[in-house]
C-alpha cells in the first residue's frame, strides 16, 4: 500500500517535468507531515524479513493510515486537456484510427448483443464504457508486445488489426473461426497479432503472463513486454497474488493492468475488498504501481505508455489501475438491473463516456466532426451487419475437429473413438445437424 | 504453515538421504530390482535415481539455451538434491527459486512455454499440486485445443515427488495420478528407476505435449543402476514388459513395479506360476495394446497401485481390459492398492500394497 509519503510521491509524479531539486524540496515538505511518527536514533532491527526501525509505540495500520491512490486525467469531461505538458504527442491520423476503433468496437457490441437476443449466437459479452481502456492501452504499445487477455478487451484485438470478420467467425464458431468453433463467442486469440487465446477461468491468465514476461526477457536484444488484462474481481483470485509476486521477485517485464468497473457480475466493489482498490496492492508487493482515469483514453495512452518503457529498460513489472464503470450488463446471461440502479447507468453512460470525451477532444482540434461521426458510424455498422450475414452462412467445421489438437498427435485410443463417431454417424446421420458442419 | 512445509520437507529429504541406513524402517515394503537392459549402447556410470534426473535437467539445460527450472527452493539443489550444482553451472536466471504458491509455479511455466522457452517446474511434493489444479487442468492441458493449435505449453513439464516414502503421513506421500489421468491433454508419466527417470524425463521435456512427471521420491537415493551416460530417451504411452509368463498379468508403476516383480519372483518360486510383469511408465495416454495383449496371453490380471483404490487408475485399466478381453479372462480382473483412506503415518506397513497382499490376491485369482 502507498504510505502517506508514497502516495505525495505518485501525486509528484505528474510533474515529472518539474525540476529535480524542486520535486525533492516538495517531497520532503509532503513527507513530514504524513510520514507516521518513528522514534529518532534507533537503528534498523536486523530481522531477514524487512528493514524497518524500532518503536516503543504501539501503533497498528490500517485503511486510513493511508492517502488513497489519486486517479491521473489528461482530459476533463468535455475532452479538454487539463495540462497541456501531459497531452500526448500522437499523430492525427492515429488519434482518428483510435476513435474509429473505440466506434467499431461500439456497434460490434450493439449489434451482436441484439443477435444474442434474438438467438442467432449463443452468448455475448459487451465492452460499453471501456472502449478506452482497451484502444488507449493497445496504442501505447508495440504491436510485438504480447497480450493476455481476460475476456473484456476486444478493443485490443480491433486496435492491434483483427478484422471484425475474423471476430464474429469465433462468435459463430464457423470453419473460418481459428479457435475452430471450440469455445464459447468472445473467447478470441490470434497468434500472428500476439493475442494469446483467452479462457474462461478467471485470473488463470495472470500467472502465465508473467512467466512469459520471464521468457522474453531472457531473448537477445528484447524489446518486447508483456501486458495483462483482468478486471477487479479477477484480482481476488489466488492467481493475482501469484502473479503480483513472482513478477515482482523474479523482475518480469509485464504490465498488469485491472480494469476496475466497479462491479464482478453483480457484486460491487466494497463486498471484492476493503484497501484502497487494487492500485493500493503494487506498492506492498514492490511494484511500480499508478491509477488511471479509464474513461479518458489519452491518460491511458500515457500510463501504458510510460510503464512499457520502464518495463523494458528495467525488467520490472508496472500495476496500473484503470478506473471506469460497467456500462453493459455482464454478459448476455445478466441483467444487471437487478443490482443497481438506471440512474447510475445513465451517470456513466453520458457524463463519463470515454467516447464523447475523445470525440470532444477531436472536435477541439479539429480533425472531426460530426460528418465524420456520421459515415463513421454507418460504415462500422455495416461493416458488422454484413459481416454477420456472411457468417451465419458459413458451416461449422468438420466434426472431426472435435478430437484433433487435444495432442500434438492423436493418441490410440483418441483414434478409436473417432472411429467409433464416424461408425455411428454413419447408422444414425438423420439423427444428428451433420448438414451444418462441413464435409 | 509455509515454515512448517519447508522445515517438513527439509526434515524429510534428511531422511531420506538416511534411506540406505535405515532401510528397514524406511523402505521394507519393497526390494529394488536395477535395470539390465540399457536403452542406448555405450559409456554408462552408477547413478542413482536423484542423480539421473540431475543428469536429464543437466542436458536440457546444456543443449537448449531457453530451458530454464524453477520451483520452490532448487536454487540450492532442491530439497531432494535434484538439481544439484546446476544452478552454479547455468546461472541464476535458468536455475531459479519462486515464492512459495504452487498456482503460481504452473501458471508460471505455462507462460514460459506459451512465449517459447522450455519450462521445467518442480512442485516440491506431488501431495502439493493440487493448488496448481486449476492451472494445470483448465489452463495447460486445453491450451492447444481451445486456441484451435494456436498456442500450446507443450514445453512445459512439471515434475514432483510422489509416493509413499515410510513415514510421510498424509502429506508427503500421496499418489495422484489418477486425478490427472482423466484430463485429456495431459501427459502423466513415472518412472520406476534410474534408467527410466532420464529417459523419460528427457521425452517429457521435448514432447509437444504438457506433461506430469511424478518421481516416486522412496527411489531417489535407494534406487541405483548402470545409467548410460549420453543423451537418451523412453518413448511416452509405451508399457515395458519387464518379465515374461503365461500364468497372469500384473500391471503397477513406479515403486510398485518392484513390489510386483517380487511377487512374481515369489509366485514362480512358491507356486510354479511364471507371470508377465509389466511396468506401465505411462498412466496418460496409457499403452492398451501392451496390457491387452498381455492379458489375452495369460487370461488373469492383477493391478497394482500404492493410490486409493476407487477412482484409482486401475479402475481404468479394468474397465478397458474387461472390454477388450472379456472372453479371454478367466478370472475377476483384481485390484491391490492402498485403502480408501487418507494416506497414515503410523499405519503405513498396513496401509500399503504391499507384496503379501499382492501375493494373496495373485494366488487367488490363479485359483479361481
Amino acid at each position: 500500500m502507498a504510505l502517506k509519503t508514497g502516495a505525495s510521491v505518485l501525486r509528484l509524479n505528474t510533474l515529472r517535468n518539474a525540476a529535480v531539486r524542486y520535486v525533492e524540496r516538495v517531497l520532503q515538505l509532503l513527507s513530514t507531515h504524513t510520514r507516521p511518527e518513528i522514534a529518532q536514533n534507533t537503528k534498523h532491527a536486523e530481522f531477514p524479513g524487512a528493514k524497518a526501525p524500532y518503536v516503543t509505540e504501539m501503533k497498528f495500520l490500517n485503511e486510513s493510515s493511508y492517502d488513497p491512490i489519486p486517479i491521473y486525467r489528461v482530459l476533463d469531461n468535455n475532452g479538454s486537456v487539463l495540462e497541456s505538458r501531459e497531452e500526448p504527442n500522437i499523430d492525427k491520423n492515429e488519434l482518428v484510427n483510435i476513435y474509429k476503433t473505440m466506434v467499431q468496437l461500439t456497434q460490434m457490441d450493439k449489434i451482436l448483443y441484439e443477435s444474442q437476443r434474438q438467438g442467432r449466437i449463443s452468448f455475448y459479452m459487451t465492452n460499453y464504457g471501456e472502449e478506452g481502456i482497451h484502444v488507449g492501452s493497445a496504442a501505447a504499445l508495440s504491436p510485438q508486445d504480447l497480450v493476455f487477455s481476460q475476456y473484456r478487451e476486444v478493443g485490443v484485438f480491433l486496435y492491434r488489426g483483427v478484422t471484425v470478420t475474423e471476430l464474429i467467425n469465433q462468435c459463430y464458431g464457423n470453419h473460418e473461426d481459428p479457435g475452430k468453433g471450440r469455445q464459447m463467442p468472445v473467447h478470441y486469440g490470434n497468434k500472428h497479432f500476439n493475442l494469446v487465446t483467452i479462457s474462461s477461468p478467471l485470473g488463470t491468465q495472470m500467472p502465465q503472463a508473467v512467466g512469459a514476461a520471464y521468457a522474453l526477457k531472457r531473448q537477445p536484444n528484447n524489446d518486447r513486454c508483456v501486458v495483462c488484462y483482468f478486471g477487479d474481481g479477477a484480482a481476488s483470485e489466488g492467481d493475482a497474488f501469484a502473479a503480483f509476486n513472482f513478477a515482482a521477485t523474479l523482475d518480469c517485464p509485464v504490465i498488469l493492468l485491472c480494469r476496475n468497473n466497479g462491479y464482478a457480475i453483480s457484486t460491487p466493489t466494497n463486498e471484492q475488498y476493503r484497501g484502497d482498490g487494487i492500485a493500493s496492492r503494487g506498492p506492498a508487493l514492490g511494484i511500480r504501481t499508478i491509477r488511471v482515469d479509464g474513461t479518458d483514453t489519452l491518460a491511458m495512452y500515457n500510463a501504458v505508455k510510460q510503464s512499457r518503457e520502464y518495463a523494458i529498460a528495467n525488467n520490472k513489472p508496472v500495476l496500473i489501475e484503470a478506473m471506469s464503470y460497467r456500462v453493459g450488463h455482464h454478459s448476455t446471461s445478466d441483467d444487471s438491473t437487478a443490482y443497481r440502479s438506471v440512474e447510475e447507468i445513465q451517470k456513466w453512460t453520458t457524463d463519463e463516456s470515454p467516447l464523447h470525451k475523445f470525440k470532444k477532444y477531436l472536435e477541439t482540434k479539429g480533425i472531426w466532426d460530426e460528418e465524420a461521426e456520421k459515415t463513421c458510424l454507418k460504415e462500422s455498422r455495416d461493416t458488422v451487419v454484413r459481416t454477420m450475414q456472411e457468417a451465419e452462412k458459413k458451416k461449422r467445421p468438420h466434426w472431426k475437429e472435435m478430437l484433433e489438437d487435444v495432442y500434438y498427435d492423436m493418441p490410440p485410443r483418441i483414434q478409436k473413438q473417432m472411429k467409433q463417431m464416424e461408425e455411428h454417424l454413419k447408422k444414425y446421420p438423420d439423427k444428428y445437424p451433420l448438414d451444418q458442419y462441413q464435409d | 504453515m509455509a515454515s512448517l512445509v519447508t522445515k517438513k520437507s527439509v526434515l524429510l529429504a534428511r531422511l531420506v538421504k538416511n534411506v540406505g541406513d535405515c532401510t528397514k524402517r524406511l523402505s521394507s515394503h519393497f526390494i529394488y530390482y536395477p535395470d539390465n537392459d540399457k536403452p542406448v549402447e555405450g559409456e554408462t556410470t552408477k547413478m542413482n535415481m536423484m542423480q539421473a534426473i540431475n543428469n536429464a535437467m543437466d542436458l536440457t539445460l546444456k543443449n537448449d539455451p531457453t530451458a530454464v527450472l524453477f520451483g520452490e527452493d532448487v536454487a540450492f539443489g532442491g530439497v531432494f538434491r535434484c538439481a544439484l550444482g546446476l544452478q552454479e553451472k547455468y546461472g541464476k536466471d535458468r536455475v531459479f527459486n519462486t515464492p512459495l504458491c504452487e498456482q503460481g509455479i504452473a501458471g508460471f511455466g505455462i507462460g514460459l512455454a506459451t512465449a517459447g522457452a522450455t519450462a521445467i517446474a518442480e512442485i516440491q511434493f506431488a501431495d502439493y499440486i493440487f493448488p496448481a489444479f486449476d492451472q494445470i487442468v483448465n489452463e495447460a492441458a486445453k491450451a492447444r485445443y481451445r486456441s484451435g493449435g494456436q498456442f500450446d505449453c507443450g514445453a512445459l513439464t512439471i515434475r514432483t515427488p510422489c509416493s509413499a516414502v515410510g513415514h510421510g503421513g498424509l502429506y508427503h506421500s500421496q499418489s495422484p495420478e489418477a486425478f490427472f489421468a482423466h484430463v485429456p491433454g495431459l501427459r502423466v508419466v513415472v518412472p520406476r528407476g534410474p534408467i527410466t527417470a532420464k529417459g523419460l524425463l528427457l521425452s517429457c521435456i521435448r514432447e509437444k505435449d504438457p506433461c506430469v512427471f511424478l518421481e516416486p521420491k522412496i527411489l531417489y537415493r535407494s534406487a541405483a543402476e548402470e545409467v548410460p551416460v549420453e543423451d537418451y530417451t523412453i518413448p511416452l504411452g509405451k508399457a515395458q514388459v519387464l518379465r515374461e509368463g503365461s500364468a497372469a498379468t500384473l500391471v503397477g508403476w513406479g515403486t510398485q513395479v518392484h513390489v510386483l516383480l517380487e511377487v512374481a519372483a515369489l509366485a514362480e518360486a512358491q507356486l510354479g506360476a511364471r507371470c508377465d510383469v509389466i511396468d506401465l511408465q505411462s498412466i496418460l495416454p496409457w499403452d492398451e495394446d501392451t496390457v491387452c495383449n498381455s492379458v489375452k496371453k495369460t487370461g488373469r490380471c492383477l493391478i497394482a497401485h500404492e493410490a486409493p483404490l476407487t477412482s484409482g487408475f486401475g479402475a481404468e485399466l479394468a474397465a478397458t481390459i474387461q472390454e477388450e478381453c472379456f472372453l479371454h479372462l478367466e478370472a475377476p480382473i483384481a485390484r491391490v492398492t492402498g485403502w480408501d483412506a487418507p494416506f497414515p503415518h503410523v499405519f503405513e506397513p498396513f496401509y500399503l500394497p504391499d507384496k503379501w497382499r499382492c501375493y494373496q490376491a495373485l494366488t487367488e485369482i490363479l485359483n479361481y
